[in-house]
């Protein structure tokens, strides 16, 4: 027993357990930002550039 | 982070250009987070050109050197949400549909996480999806994302923590509409991806 901060295996148990909700929950959160870049990283049609210059021309005349 | 519709100077051109190649790159993020609000890929572009040419006509209003991504997010999430008051009658529909898709755009060579991942999100409430997209994905601080859902910071706090927590309990229970898979296996393969993924980067 030389775990001074938690001296009860119960302790230790729930700091493992704790440890594995954090691992889990930077799992989920890597996925995450991967589906948000995967759409980031797509080119962007050519619509949209198209609209914005479109609305750029009209405005200088 | 209202609009602020004061009137300011006249622009110049030089002012209007550096306002429109900042906006371009921000497409690629317009595009991304109405993905996921709208789930249907044709449907979230319209709203993201929607949001890019409100934010084109209303460029007077904002301050240079502000955070424009925060505004836009912000233009885009209202118009989505003045779209559905104006439809709302489909909200169910477009719920379904949203679901549904979210599902059939995956490609099958896709790791299943993503898959998994997708589902799960989808079966949250709106406020927690958005939340959460929003810190985890999109990259905004609290305060910013508060600002963009037009909410106090505590809210926007809890409703990511409690997101998180669904998240992974409907990851873990394997309480996503798929067969074949045991309960379990999401979060699994989640695991195994995240530990692949920070090993390559």
């Amino acid at each position: 027993m030389n775990q001074h901060t938690s001296p009860n295996p119960d302790g230790r148990k729930d700091a493992a357990a704790l440890d594995e909700a954090r691992l889990r929950q930077q799992a989920i959160g890597v996925r995450l930002r991967q589906m948000f870049d995967d759409v980031v990283k797509e080119p962007v049609p050519d619509d949209f550039l198209e609209i914005l210059r479109r609305a750029d021309r009209r405005e200088q005349g | 982070m209202t609009a602020d519709l004061k009137e300011r100077p006249p622009r110049t051109p030089a002012e209007d250009d550096a306002f429109k190649n900042e906006l371009v790159t921000l497409i690629p993020h317009l595009r991304a987070f109405a993905r996921t609000l709208c789930g249907d890929a044709a449907a979230a572009d319209d709203l993201a050109q929607d949001a890019m040419m409100k934010a084109w006509d209303a460029r007077a209003s904002f301050q240079m050197g502000t955070n424009m991504k925060a505004w836009t997010f912000m233009i885009l999430r209202n118009q989505f949400y003045s779209d559905k008051r104006r439809s709302w009658r489909q909200t169910q529909l477009d719920q379904e549909a949203a679901e549904r898709t979210l599902v059939a755009v995956d490609d099958p060579e896709a790791p299943i996480a993503l898959d998994e991942l997708r589902q799960g999100l989808a079966m949250l409430p709106a406020e927690q999806r958005e939340a959460l997209i929003l810190v985890g994905a999109g990259g905004f601080a609290y305060e910013e994302a508060a600002d963009i859902c037009g909410c106090a910071v505590g809210t926007v706090k809890s409703r990511v923590s409690r997101a998180r927590r669904a998240l992974q309990g409907i990851l873990e229970a394997g309480d996503y509409d798929r067969d074949g898979s045991a309960a379990g296996d999401a979060m699994r393969s989640i695991l195994a991806d995240a530990e692949r993924l920070s090993t390559v980067r």
